[in-house]
């Protein structure tokens, strides 16, 4: 091993796959380019990666305060995303709390039935949650959505193999000390699965930001449309202005990707570790 | 004892609510004639009436075959990624970079890459056209818009998006694999292709199972994707069982045909799972 000194192998294999990477963010790269060109602009072969004429501010401005009203989407995703990844942070930790830590009557019984549940695809409810919803006077509300998305499974598992990871000792010693289980909880054993807490909720987070197939059967409500709804319909009414849309397109990713190049420790530790998805 | 009940019970009473109560209600449905909008009073049961409507509904048996031919995207897709994982992890200045591009398009909003794809694949004026032209190609396929090449369009594009996932799971599986087993392989004269058919490979082959359980069911119950870039179309070549339900319960508003489709999505995805977990006992190695 030659330290120090680099290794011109590894140097042309990093470039190569760079280029690559490039080939590969194309798509990324021509939306981006089209959103700040006036419409005419748009389809010009060779591509103007770089506009020659800058029309970003009316393309933006049109997207976010025109009829679309992107402004309202953000604000609706964002209100329902965040509660729903409270929602499910605070169920999925304490039941893998409950399940690993507490001895009851029927543990077992219970742990096996909601692993069970696990295999039933989501898409195989969506017609009876929805005349039940509907029912319930929960259909066209940001709260059913919330519900919807806060009872997931996956983050029981997920947050049960940290639980089961952190020792007995914990929570024998507080017992003594007179603590209750609440208290063990919420002081001793949330603060030390919170590495594992934020994995989850960035991943959940993610997840319900982009979720389409939900909002789309149980929103109707223009008012209420999340972003990807919102995004949707402004592809569907504004079919030909392509500058427009690749505006929109921007904002209904980046904001995101931000999120993404943050957090990306946490969401590729936690795709990683509990090899998950959906 | 009580308190396990208090800590569990919000998740339980979730997942009977939100998920066993509605599939015990679909599966009833799926033996009823019945459309939600006319209220319960009217709901017919026809026993297997829609089961048996199904295997002559064209759009529905072409759909579920769509699903079939789709599931080539992930073996295709796993490969791809296993190629990108090894020279990514071993070969490569900052690696961390690379599991972040290829990434991005699986953090992205599905909606709005679906949005960008059709432009891209526009049969006249799109860029990928645009480019093959340039190439001289006279007549370049019209993508999305032509039956033939739509399902393969469709699947190019899974492949694109699922591919960072597939990555960053072989990323981990390849750090577990001890780094002695190299060195011992190297000096008794492995070649590097020896040495990833008898050391990386069978040593993977729990994440490749793992891969292909997960990556399978996905793709099967795929749905946004198609929603925003075909509509199903044109003339059904992109159709998928997901979608025909969805047309089926909220736009031609037969819920009990619709419920049908649902206990066949079920059935096939018991299956599949079922059947990977019969092979893995022959190719893979804990």
């Amino acid at each position: 091993m030659n330290t120090g000194r680099i290794d011109w192998v590894k140097a042309i294999i990093t470039i190569i796959m760079a280029l690559l990477g490039v080939v590969f963010l194309l798509p990324f790269l021509w939306m981006l380019s089209a959103s700040f060109k006036p419409e005419t602009d748009v389809f010009k072969y060779p591509i103007e990666w770089i506009p020659r004429t800058w029309r970003a501010g009316f393309n933006y401005e049109s997207v976010w305060f025109g009829k679309a009203n992107f402004a309202l989407y953000y604000w609706n995703s964002i209100k329902v995303t965040l509660l729903t990844t409270l929602l499910s942070v605070v169920v999925s930790s304490m039941a893998a709390y409950g399940f690993t830590k507490i001895h009851f009557r029927g543990r077992n019984t219970l742990f096996a039935i909601v692993l069970a549940t696990y295999m039933i695809p989501s898409e195989a409810t969506l017609v009876p949650l929805f005349i039940m919803f509907r029912s319930a006077g929960l259909y066209d509300t940001h709260l059913g959505l919330i519900l919807l998305g806060g009872f997931s499974v996956l983050g029981t598992f997920l947050l049960r193999q940290f639980f089961a990871s952190l020792s007995d000792e914990y929570i024998e010693s507080a017992q003594i000390d007179g603590g209750g289980h609440i208290r063990i909880f919420t002081s001793i054993l949330l603060p030390l699965v919170r590495p594992a807490i934020a994995t989850y909720a960035i991943l959940r987070f993610i997840w319900t930001w982009n979720d389409f197939q939900t909002p789309l059967v149980f929103l109707n409500s223009k008012s209420l449309f999340t972003l990807q709804l919102g995004m949707n319909a402004f592809a569907d009414r504004n079919g030909a202005f392509y500058s427009l849309i690749m505006a929109a397109s921007v904002s209904a990713i980046v904001p995101l990707l931000i999120i993404f190049i943050v957090g990306q420790k946490q969401v590729i530790d936690g795709i990683a570790m509990g090899g998950v998805k959906g | 004892m009580r308190m396990g009940y208090l800590f569990v019970g919000p998740m339980l009473l979730g997942v009977m609510i939100f998920t066993l109560i509605p599939m015990i209600f679909s599966f009833t449905l799926s033996f009823t004639k019945w459309s939600f909008v006319t209220g319960f009073d009217k709901i017919k049961f026809i026993g297997l009436d829609n089961f048996r409507a199904l295997f002559q509904d064209d759009v529905f048996l072409k759909s579920l075959g769509n699903n079939f031919i789709m599931l080539l995207a992930v073996p295709i897709g796993m490969v791809i990624a296993l190629l990108l994982a090894v020279v990514i992890s071993n070969h490569v200045y900052a690696p961390g970079a690379f599991k972040v591009i290829y990434f991005m398009p699986q953090i992205s909003s599905v909606v709005a890459v679906a949005v960008v794809w059709q432009v891209l694949f526009h049969p006249s004026y799109g860029p990928v056209n645009g480019f093959l032209s340039a190439l001289g190609m006279d007549n370049p396929p019209k993508w999305l818009a032509d039956p033939n090449f739509a399902l393969p369009s469709v699947m190019l594009l899974m492949i694109w998006i699922d591919l960072g996932v597939s990555l960053i799971i072989y990323n981990a599986g390849l750090k577990n694999i001890p780094a002695d087993l190299y060195e011992a392989a190297t000096i008794d004269g492995a070649s590097k292709w020896a040495q990833f058919r008898s050391i990386t490979l069978p040593l993977l082959t729990p994440t490749t199972f793992f891969l292909l359980v997960t990556g399978i069911i996905g793709n099967f119950k795929s749905f946004a994707l198609i929603k925003v870039l075909t509509d199903g179309g044109p003339a059904h070549s992109t159709s998928v069982v997901v979608y025909d339900m969805y047309q089926t319960a909220f736009v031609d508003l037969q819920t009990g045909y619709a419920s049908s489709m649902v206990m066949i999505l079920f059935l096939c995805l018991l299956a599949i799972t079922a059947l990977q977990w019969i092979g893995q006992k022959f190719w893979v190695n804990y």
